[in-house]
């Protein structure tokens, strides 16, 4: 039975975990200060007190809670873990890259490896270089692990009880400057989807906009105000990623542009552009791509607008392409 | 000055120094998580006032007044908290991140248990560079449960290497109390299981300390490796400025209170001087920030240098 809810981003994630810990018994609930203190975030508040045991707090030992994740996954539970910070992961890493992603394929799929990894990425004003880095595209080079970034409550809602759903590895990654944002009207207790699909932001005839995170509302912002015929596609999904979405938008617009928040190099965008252009559809215009420059994210608020990628920055690639 | 009212007006500059980065985070003036360190300042002072030049000191994102302590002048603090130009980093570290070599402080980490293999391999270059280096590292009690942690002090351990391991038992790691994540509540016992000599002391007493580096660096300086203090103290503070900290049972923080290094010390000397003591470091600090404020923002043009060589 489906119902709405005025829910804020961080609101529609504990409503999916609520739903989750009260429709599997078998999923479990983990991280550091998540549980009695109801995460640094408050994103799981009231969640111990619901569920009990299968809600608890962790010490800071991200390699004892992804592997812990890993083996109770293995036999049949369906952990879901908060990292704190994408970058915390990193100290971690192997539970995911050589650990989680291989169990399935390895075992010619005897075993599973049904987990969620909850984490948020991203610079916020002031963070320091190693709270804000956007490293999904570190996730995507791994087969094996799925990755979601919701912008939107509603999406926030969906896709963690699709990832959670999810037989395999998936890291939801969540950013905290939406978690106690303005609060929306939320569909809960619907039908969970399958993971996968895109949302189209806009609807345009000139040029097909990709984008995923924080980041699209900027895309938005840039659009509206260059009053630019777009397709903004956001990839709320980044593995599966929907390329035929793309493909047939470009085929339409014959110009493409990938916007995210992480490092050009290497960056997921690198990859969407040479699907298409692989693709072989037609192009007016070279594809662009626009990113966070290839360095370190200072602290100083005024030296990370410098690096990271602003909403004029956009505009004027809007404009220089569709000119 | 005798050493007591020493170590007292080294307390009452971090206390002011932290105090007044709290206003202008609340002002807006500073932006982002910052991590204080009240009650906590026993720690630093003590440590601190053993190092000499050639030491290196590592240390976390509650990490300004480990840097005072070292010697980082107030202004230079300030100005990175501040993203001015003049700044240690020239605001790319921020309060969580900066370092300041020039001072024997190599600086802060906000990936927790991180600085404590950076240490050891500052030691490690000590054993082959003739500096006659010791490293400290600092990291909180939950830092203990970080893997990273427990194969550092193993390889100084196993190589004898000149590091002193101090952890600030403060007994939370954020909102979470250490001995709802631990079984053993001594710390120490970990680092004695590797062999290392470990001591647990009141961290709220600049003078036992001072005394357990002082060893540790003899120790460390005869070859004889690494050292292990677990230092018990109290923050008097949220983790960061915001926290509500309602993880605390009443009556906690005001005992805690009571008990803090400065008022603890305080008790012992005469009002006078220490008044004056207090007085010396809050004009200091003032000044200091009046400097930083003053100083230009540190250049968007510059954010692109120093990634290589
Ligand atoms: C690897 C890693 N995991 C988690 C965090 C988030 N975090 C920052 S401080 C902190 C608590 C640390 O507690 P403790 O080591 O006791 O130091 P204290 O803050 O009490 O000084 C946590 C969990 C982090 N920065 N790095
Ligand atoms: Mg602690």
């Amino acid at each position: 039975m489906s119902e709405t809810a005025k829910l804020t981003y961080g609101g529609a994630i504990n409503a999916a975990l609520a739903r989750c810990l009260d429709q599997m018994p078998e999923t479990l609930l983990f991280g550091e200060d998540v549980a009695l203190p109801g995460g640094v975030f408050g994103v799981t508040r009231g969640l111990r007190k619901a569920y009990g045991e299968r809600v608890f707090d962790t010490p800071i030992s991200e390699t004892a809670m992804l592997g812990a994740a890993v083996g109770a996954a293995m036999m049949g539970r369906r952990p879901i873990v908060e990292i704190m910070w994408a970058d915390f992961m990193l100290v971690a890493f192997d539970q995911i890259v050589n650990q989680a992603a291989n169990v399935r394929y390895v075992s010619e799929g005897r075993l599973a490896a049904p987990m969620t990894i909850r984490t948020q990425q991203g610079n916020a004003p002031g963070a320091c270089a190693q709270h804000s880095q956007n490293l999904e595209a570190l996730l995507l080079h791994v087969p094996g692990i799925r990755v979601a970034m919701p912008v939107q409550a509603q999406d926030a809602y969906d896709l963690t009880l699709s990832a959670v759903t999810c037989d395999d590895p998936v890291v939801v990654i969540e950013n905290r400057t939406l978690y106690a944002g303005a609060k929306a009207e939320v569909q809960i207790g619907g039908p969970v989807a399958p993971i996968g699909g895109h949302r189209l932001r806009r609807a345009g005839a000139d040029i097909t906009v990709v984008t995923w995170g924080a980041i699209t509302s900027s895309v938005e912002a840039a659009v509206d105000a260059t009053g630019t015929s777009a397709d903004v596609i956001e990839a709320v999904w980044l593995n599966p990623f929907d390329t035929e979405a793309v493909l047939a938008s470009v085929r339409r617009t014959g110009r493409l542009l990938v916007v995210h928040e992480a490092n050009l190099t290497g960056g997921f965008g690198a990859e969407v552009v040479a699907r298409v252009t692989e693709s072989g559809v037609p192009l007016k215009t070279p594809p662009k791509r626009v990113g966070a420059k290839d360095t370190r994210i200072p602290a100083a608020v005024q030296l990370a607008r410098e690096v990271l990628p602003q909403t004029d920055e956009i505009a004027a690639a809007l404009k220089a392409m569709t000119r | 000055m005798n050493q007591q009212l020493a170590d007292l007006h080294a307390m009452w500059r971090i206390r002011a120094l932290e105090e007044t980065i709290l206003e202008l985070r609340l002002a807006g003036d500073i932006v982002g998580s910052v991590h204080l360190e009240n009650g906590q300042e026993a720690v630093a002072v003590g440590a601190c006032r053993q190092l000499r030049p050639q030491d290196a000191v590592f240390s976390t994102y509650r990490g300004h007044g480990w840097a005072l302590a070292r010697g980082v002048p107030p202004e230079k603090i300030l100005a990175e908290l501040l993203y001015r130009r003049t700044g240690v980093n020239g605001g790319r570290g921020g309060s969580a991140h900066f370092s300041a070599p020039e001072y024997g402080f190599y600086g802060e980490n906000s990936i927790v248990g991180a600085g404590a293999p950076i240490a050891v391999g500052a030691a490690l270059a000590a054993k082959f560079d003739g500096s006659g280096r010791v490293a400290l590292t600092v990291f909180g009690d939950g830092a203990m449960n970080q893997g990273g942690v427990t194969e550092a002090m193993n390889l100084a351990a196993a190589m004898d290497l000149p590091v002193v391991f101090v952890c600030e038992n403060n007994k939370y790691s954020e909102l979470t109390p250490i001995n709802d994540m631990v079984r053993n509540p001594d710390l120490s016992a970990r680092a004695h299981a590797l062999g290392i000599p470990a001591v647990r002391l009141d961290g709220n007493d600049p003078a036992q300390v001072a005394a357990a580096v002082g060893l540790a660096i003899t120790t460390a300086e005869h070859g004889r490796g690494p050292t292990f203090i677990e230092a018990h103290t109290r923050r008097i503070t949220g983790h960061y400025i915001g926290d509500a900290q309602t993880y605390r049972p009443p009556g906690e923080l005001e005992a805690d209170e009571k008990d803090e290094p400065i008022v603890r010390l305080a008790k012992a000397l005469n009002p006078d001087k220490q008044q004056e003591a207090e007085e010396k470091a809050r004009q200091e600090i003032a000044a200091a920030t009046e400097r930083a404020l003053a100083a230009p923002l540190a250049d968007p043009s510059t954010a692109r240098e120093h990634l290589y060589v």
